[in-house]
Order: structure tokens, then C-alpha cells, then sequence
């Protein structure tokens, strides 16, 4: 574990900031279960979104306080959700949102990922929030989104809205909602979604180009 | 919700991206976000310490004094900080809870200023990390054990009894506790000694004595005295029942008296002799008197009510009573196994003394016990080994629960002898702290003395310049207002007694004060004892009227001998005084605390004596046993 720590060579130092180029150390002598990983240098991840010196700094010192490891792993995504949304199973709807978050599937998203997602999510343009949602969307990442991923992805998030509502959920309303959706998407009626026909189908609509507005201030 | 979910709110709402192409309707508009998210650095300084933090640290708990808009009330707008005038090494662990998200708790610290701390910081103590949580609990508990016990103690034992107690309540007080009144000690004493009287003659009768002239059988001396014997025993078990009697009736709750442990204990050591009365002479019954004559010796367990030492034991073995059982069950468990296998193996032996189970049980437990009579010994070669297998067993079966035992009686012993210190102690720290009040008001009168109430003239009398705090003018002030207000002034007990002296008028007072005088002068002249009695003079309507800014620390209620009786209470220092003509003559002064809040009217219209208000003098000793004077003017 000493090994870890002392051979980190500093990088450039900021204000009040210290990174240090990103390693893994995963140490196999001891069988440390723990990783610790840095992110790259604060100008590079500047350069990389749309986010500014002063946002990225208090977002990585929440990041680094909730995960002091460097890495956000599958669990903590679930308690994280469940905590936001406690009437409901929110852990169906946040394992996929992890997958989507965790672009190379290596099982635990670092914090350059985490921020590149969130600065496509809040400060992207159009088409990258719908690529974004697409990749949500398509479960197997086979560039298609079939019915089946739909329901899925429905279902999660109905479920995340828990058992008491107004009106009350009837086991076929996440059904009734995909069927409005490939209506609406599936443009060749031909029973899948690609890329294409989501990004044009929502940019015909006026409500959802409108609402993707709506958290650009959210940092 | 928990600290690190507000961090991630930025993500949940991103991510919140991900429904806006299933939504079916308009999405609401997001709240308005007016104060900068820019992060900033806050200084907090605690009592010279300066800390700083992130607000973004401090905003993760919108619940807590610092995480919401309560701390701006300590915002120094000078210096730029927040400052709170708290414990700074305090401080340290609350603030790393918001930084961490778990709150320690540090062990050197007292437990009641760790809590004060997070009340007033607006933590609530059931976040403790489960790291400290077991010895937050523990301490917490043994804290309020500490305090239960002691209000508990102070309250049954030395609470003052209303004047008004029946007969009943009186009695019951002073079985419960001997200490409170004379007649309650002597009582005490006698039926301890009687105890021990008819113990050691149930002993005694027993041993041999030399026998009659003419006869060669060693006698019992019970049979050589049966006469003095049995008037002994008579006598006692008399005094027992009488005892006994008293108390049933003294009881608040007769059925729960007669249920609890003491009040059998005492019917069972006196019934055999009534049983003895009422049996007639039977040979065949008296087999069975006589067997009950054993239950004498309970009288021994009377001890227990005047010995603490045999109480703890008692408690103790009801604290342990599942280590006992645990140790009751393994020793049968390991007896009935033992005796089973020394039976079999000594049943070839010829002569054998092991004829069954149930006699090897007795080896076994002589064994096991290691006392090793040697009544039963095993011959075989089979049983001698088991045999040693079972002593050395038993060695351990047997020292596995007893620590827990001991433990136990140290526990409960421990806190019998701090609960007796710790009200030893009350006494003296209260008496202490009475003495420094009385320090602090006495400044008021020496205040007056040096004639600072000259109105609008305070400052130019060079008497006047003593060191006085702001607070103390404003109380100084304050009292005088009071004065004026009643248009009675505070005076002491010396000047109170000369004035009383040079009046030498007599002068009826109220009733109700006479009496109530009276009972108080009655109960004792002793200082000490008269110090821990609450007098509440109920109708003071008298002469007295007692000011009290603070609480009043002593009442000298006076009696004339001279069957006039003139009640004049005061308090030694904050008390009005009022012109009174009064028969001063001879002054016995019961002290009293009285912690009632002040109420009187004068109701007699008297004339102001002219001597009175230039006499102030200021005593600063108290002496208590005095003659007092009481001043009373018209209103």
C-alpha cells in the first residue's frame, strides 16, 4: 500500500489542487482489494468538456469524498439511486444507467468518465444527449433498440416510481408506454430504432428538445 | 438523507436526460438557483480557533446549525467568520462529520458535554459510526444509572416530610429511614439488637450444659434454662410482631408490603412460636413443631434491613440469577454423568460402597467440589481413573461462572459505596455553594452601606468607587427597585436583632406564622439537621416579607418563650425587613431553607419606627443562632 502512495510522481499543481497523472494501482503482492485512481491533469480535463476549472474542482471534491478511492462502482450507484428515490426499487434503472455511464464496461467508472457523461448530459449539444440516451437505451449495444430493451428500460422506471400512485400502475402500462414510443420512433415499422431514426424522430418533437434545456445549470 | 447524496444530485439530475424522450408530458421547469454555485472557503472561528471549510462541505447537512441559514446568526460581519463561543476541541469532531459523513465520538470526553455539543450544533447522536457507537452507549447508560440513582437517593432518603404528614406517612418514614428522627434510631437499634439477642439464644440452648445436681446426662441448656428460654423467645417474637404490626399499618400499600421480600421474612421468624401456642401438646404434631422451630433462624436474614452489605449479596444473587442457573444446570449436568459412569465401572467391586446412581451422586459432588471425604472411594482401577477425571473437571465446571458472579457483586458493590459518598459529599458542596452565594448578595447591603443608593449622587461619594462589574450595578439596581417598589428594605440579622432589642413592644402577629413558627422551632435547634428541612411557611402573611432575587438561602424563623409567639421570618440577605414592634426577648433560630418564591402583605398598619432606616449594618458572618430583629413598615 506504501508503494502505491510513494511512487506517484506529482504533476502540474494548481491553486489548492494537486493531480496527479492517472495510474491503476491495483496491488498484487498484497491482494488489496482497494484501487485508487487519479485523474488526469485539471487543464486536460478542462480542455476535454465543457465544464470550467471551478465547477470540475467542486466536482471532484464531492466525488473524492463520497468515493476516496477514485472509482464509483455498481453499488454505489444503486445506494445513490435508492437514496434519491426511496418509494420505489430504483437498482433495475441504475445498473443500466451504470452501463451507460461505464462506456468501456470495465466494471467501475472513473472519474474522467463520470465527468465526460455529465458534461455530454448538461453542457452537450442535441445530437450528443440523444447519442447519449440512445446508449441508454440499447441494452446490448447492438446500435439497435428492439422492443424488448424498451420494456426493460420502461419497466426500471416505473419501478423506481414504487407501488403507490395516482393512478394506480397497471401491469400493462410499461407495455402501453413502449408502444407509444416505437409508434412514435420507429419510423420503417420495421420493429427496432436505430440512431438515426431516434435522433430525428426527438428533434421533431417540440417538448423534448425543449426539456433537454432544462439542465444545462445544474453544476 | 445522508450527507454524500447531496454531492451527487448534479448526476441524478443529468442522468434525469435519460427519460426525456419516454415522457409523455411537458417537463416541469427546474427550481431557480440564486445564490452562485461557485464554491467559497467559510472561516469558522470557535473560541479562537479558526477553522475552514468548503461551504459545500458544510451545506451537505441542510438540518444541522451549520448547514443552514441559522449560522448567519453568528456571522461577524468585521472579520468575516463565523463564530461560535463553544468548545473548539468539540468542535473538531463535528466538523469532520461533515466532512466525512460519520460522526466519532471521542472517548476522553464526558458524555453530557459531547451532547450538549451536538444539540446545539443540531446533530442528532444516533449518526454515531457504529466505531464509537457501543461506547457512546455504554458510557451514556452508566451516566444515566449514575444520575437515576443519585435523584432517586436524594429524593427517598433525606426528601423533607410535608408538616401536614399523617401519623402514617411519619411512621413509615421513620421505619424506611432511622436516620431521619431519634425515636426512629432508637427503634432502629433496639430491634437490631433483639435480633441478635434471639439469634444467639436459639444457638445457645442448644449447647450442652452441665447437667442437674443428681443427674449424669450431659443437659442442653435449653432444657437447664427452659424457663428464662422461652421468656426470652417470648419477648422477642413479641417485639417482632409488634414490629411487624407496625409496619403493616405504616404502609402505603399494604398488599405490596405484605408481598415483598422483608415482610415474609419477618412472618416466617415469628410464626413458628404462635403455632407452638396454638398446637396443643401432641406427640405426634409436635414432631412437626419442632421441625418448624429450624425456621427461627430466618430471623438472622431481619439483618438484612439494617445491614447494606447483606442487601448488595441479595442483589447480587438476583443480578446473577442466570450465571447461578447456568452454573446449577452444568454441575447437575456433569454430576448425573459422573455418578452414572463411577456406578458402572466400581459395580464389579466386591463391598462397594457405589450401590447406586443416586449414592454416587454423592461422590461425585464430594469429588467434584474437591472436598474429598473420603466416605466413598473408588477401588477399581476404571474408577480411580474416571474418578480423577471428575475432580479435575470439576475444578473447571465450577470456576467458569463464578467470575461473572463476582464481577457482578464488584459492579453493584461499587455503586452502593459511590451512591453513599456521592450523598456524603452533596451536603458539604451545598453548604459550599450556599456560603459563596451568600458572599455574592451580601455586596448588595455593603452597597447600601456605603451609601450608593443616594439618588442621582452615586457618583460623587468617593465610598461608592468600589469594583463593581455592569451586572453587578444592574442587579445593585435592580434590588433597589425592589425596595422601593415595597417601600421595605434589606437588612441583616445583626441589625435586625438591635433594632428588635431597642423595640420592646409587644405585638401580635398572625396565626398562621405562630404556628408555623412554631413547628419549625420545635423540630430542631440543631443547625445541620434544621439545613436539609424545606419550610414552607404557607400563610406568611406575617410582618416578614421575604424578596428573593435569587433563591432564598436561609430562614430564621424565631420564637418568644414568653407564650407570645411572634414568627418572623427572614432571609439573611435578601429578605425585606419591616418595622415591627415586637417581644424580642430570647431567640432560639431553627434555620430552614425556603425555596418558595416571596409573598406577604403586612397586615398591620404600623408605625415607622425613626430609628430604623439609618441602621443598616452589615454583618457578613452568619451566625444563625442569634437574636434577630424583624423590621416591618407600613406600605
Amino acid at each position: 500500500m506504501g508503494a502505491v502512495v510513494g511512487t506517484l510522481t506529482m504533476g502540474e499543481r494548481t491553486k489548492g489542487e494537486r493531480r496527479r497523472p492517472s495510474r491503476d494501482k491495483i496491488d498484487d503482492d498484497f491482494e488489496l482489494s482497494i484501487v485508487c485512481h487519479r485523474p488526469e491533469g485539471l487543464d486536460k480535463l478542462e480542455a476535454q468538456t465543457n465544464f470550467s476549472k471551478q465547477e470540475l474542482q467542486v466536482l471532484y471534491r464531492g466525488f473524492k469524498n463520497e468515493c476516496p478511492s477514485g472509482v464509483v462502482n455498481e453499488d454505489t450507484f444503486k445506494q445513490i439511486y435508492a437514496q434519491f428515490f426511496p418509494h420505489g426499487d430504483a437498482s433495475t434503472y441504475a445498473h443500466y444507467l451504470f452501463n451507460a455511464f461505464d462506456s468501456a464496461h470495465s466494471g467501475s467508472i472513473k472519474f474522467e468518465g463520470f465527468i465526460m457523461a455529465l458534461s455530454t448530459l448538461l453542457r452537450g449539444s442535441v445530437r450528443e444527449k440523444l447519442t447519449w440516451t440512445f446508449n441508454l437505451y440499447d441494452i446490448n449495444r447492438d446500435g439497435y433498440i428492439n422492443k424488448e430493451e424498451m420494456t426493460d428500460i420502461v419497466s426500471a422506471i416505473y419501478d423506481m416510481m414504487g407501488k403507490y400512485t395516482y393512478p394506480a400502475l397497471k401491469t400493462d402500462t410499461p407495455k402501453q408506454h413502449v408502444d407509444a414510443f416505437f409508434q412514435k420512433m420507429d419510423k420503417n415499422r420495421d420493429g427496432v430504432v436505430t440512431l438515426d431514426e431516434f435522433i430525428l424522430s426527438c428533434q421533431e418533437d417540440e417538448n423534448i428538445l425543449r426539456s433537454l434545456q432544462l439542465f444545462k445549470n445544474v453544476i | 438523507m445522508a450527507a454524500g447524496v447531496a454531492t451527487w444530485m448534479p448526476f441524478a439530475r443529468a442522468a434525469a436526460v435519460g427519460w426525456l424522450p419516454l415522457a409523455q408530458k411537458t417537463m416541469p421547469k427546474p427550481p431557480v438557483d440564486k445564490k452562485s454555485r461557485s464554491d467559497e472557503i467559510l472561516f469558522v472561528n470557535v473560541s479562537g480557533l479558526r477553522f475552514q471549510t468548503w461551504k459545500n462541505t458544510l451545506d451537505r447537512y441542510p438540518d444541522t446549525l451549520l448547514g443552514s441559514s441559522e449560522k448567519e446568526f453568528f456571522y461577524n460581519e468585521e472579520t468575516q467568520e463565523y463564530f461560535f463561543d463553544r468548545d473548539p476541541e468539540m468542535f473538531r469532531h463535528i466538523l469532520n462529520f461533515f466532512r466525512t459523513g460519520k460522526l466519532h465520538y471521542p472517548r476522553h470526553e464526558c458524555i453530557q458535554a459531547f451532547e450538549e455539543e451536538l444539540a446545539f450544533y443540531g446533530i442528532i447522536p444516533e449518526i454515531i459510526g457504529d466505531c464509537c457507537m457501543e461506547e457512546y452507549r455504554d458510557r451514556k447508560k452508566e451516566n444515566q444509572e449514575r444520575l437515576a440513582e443519585d435523584t432517586e437517593a436524594e429524593n427517598a432518603g433525606d426528601a423533607p416530610l410535608p408538616p401536614d404528614a399523617t401519623l402514617r406517612e411519619r411512621l413509615w418514614r421513620a421505619f424506611e429511614n432511622p436516620h431521619t428522627s431519634t425515636m426512629a434510631l432508637v427503634f432502629y437499634y433496639v430491634t437490631g439488637f433483639f435480633i441478635a439477642v434471639s439469634v444467639i439464644a436459639n444457638v445457645v440452648e442448644t449447647v450442652p450444659c452441665r447437667p442437674i445436681k443428681g443427674s449424669i446426662k450431659d443437659l442442653p441448656c435449653g432444657e437447664k434454662f427452659s424457663v428464662a428460654f422461652s421468656c426470652l423467645d417470648t419477648a422477642c417474637v413479641l417485639i417482632f410482631s409488634f414490629e411487624y404490626l407496625m409496619r403493616l399499618y405504616a404502609a402505603p400499600s399494604r398488599c405490596d408490603f405484605a408481598r415483598s421480600v422483608m415482610s415474609v421474612i419477618d412472618v416466617v421468624a415469628i410464626l413458628p412460636f404462635y403455632i407452638g401456642l396454638v398446637m396443643p401438646e401432641n406427640e405426634e404434631v409436635s414432631g412437626a413443631f419442632v421441625t418448624l422451630r429450624v425456621f427461627r433462624v430466618f430471623r438472622i436474614f431481619k439483618f438484612s434491613r439494617h445491614s447494606q452489605g447483606l442487601r448488595i449479596l441479595g442483589c447480587t444473587l438476583q443480578a446473577c440469577a442466570s450465571e447461578l442457573g447456568f452454573l446449577l444446570f452444568s454441575l447437575t449436568m456433569a454430576v448425573i454423568i459422573f455418578a452414572t459412569v463411577m456406578f458402572y465401572a466400581e459395580k464389579g467391586t466386591k463391598g462397594t460402597t457405589f450401590s447406586s446412581i443416586p449414592a454416587s451422586f454423592w461422590y461425585t459432588i464430594v469429588t467434584m467440589t474437591t472436598l474429598g471425604y473420603g466416605d466413598m472411594v473408588p477401588d477399581s482401577i476404571a474408577g480411580k481413573i474416571f474418578g480423577s477425571i471428575c475432580s479435575l473437571s470439576g475444578v473447571l465446571v465450577i470456576a467458569l461462572p463464578v467470575p461473572v458472579i463476582v464481577s457482578n457483586f464488584a459492579r453493584i458493590y461499587h455503586q452502593n459505596q459511590r451512591a453513599d459518598k456521592m450523598r456524603a459529599q452533596q451536603k458539604v458542596r451545598q453548604a459550599r455553594i450556599r456560603m459563596a452565594k451568600k458572599g455574592a448578595t451580601n455586596a448588595f447591603l455593603q452597597h447600601k452601606e456605603d451609601g450608593g443608593l443616594q439618588d442621582g449622587d452615586g457618583d460623587s461619594t468617593p465610598l461608592c468607587v468600589k469594583n463593581r462589574s455592569a451586572f453587578e450595578h444592574q442587579h445593585h439596581h435592580l434590588l433597589h427597585c425592589l425596595e422601593k417598589t415595597t417601600n421595605h428594605e434589606f437588612t441583616d440579622e445583626v441589625t435586625y436583632s438591635e433594632v428588635c432589642v431597642t423595640d420592646s413592644l409587644g405585638f401580635r402577629t398572625s396565626r398562621s406564622t405562630s404556628l408555623s413558627s412554631q413547628q419549625g422551632a420545635t423540630t430542631t435547634c440543631c443547625s445541620r439537621r434544621a439545613k436539609r428541612r424545606a419550610f414552607r411557611l404557607a400563610n406568611s402573611t406575617v410582618s416578614v416579607s421575604r424578596g428573593s432575587v435569587q433563591e432564598l438561602d436561609t430562614l430564621h424563623v424565631t420564637k418568644t418563650p414568653a407564650g407570645t409567639q411572634y414568627p418572623q421570618s427572614r432571609s439573611s440577605l435578601n429578605a425585606r425587613t419591616e418595622n415591627l414592634k415586637l417581644n424580642c426577648d430570647d431567640y432560639t433560630a431553627a434555620i430552614i431553607s425556603i425555596p418558595t418564591p416571596p409573598a406577604n402583605t403586612p397586615d398591620e398598619s404600623l408605625p415607622n419606627s425613626p430609628a430604623i432606616p439609618g441602621i443598616l449594618r452589615n454583618s457578613r458572618s452568619s451566625t444563625f443562632n442569634t437574636q434577630e430583629t424583624v423590621k416591618i413598615s407600613s406600605l
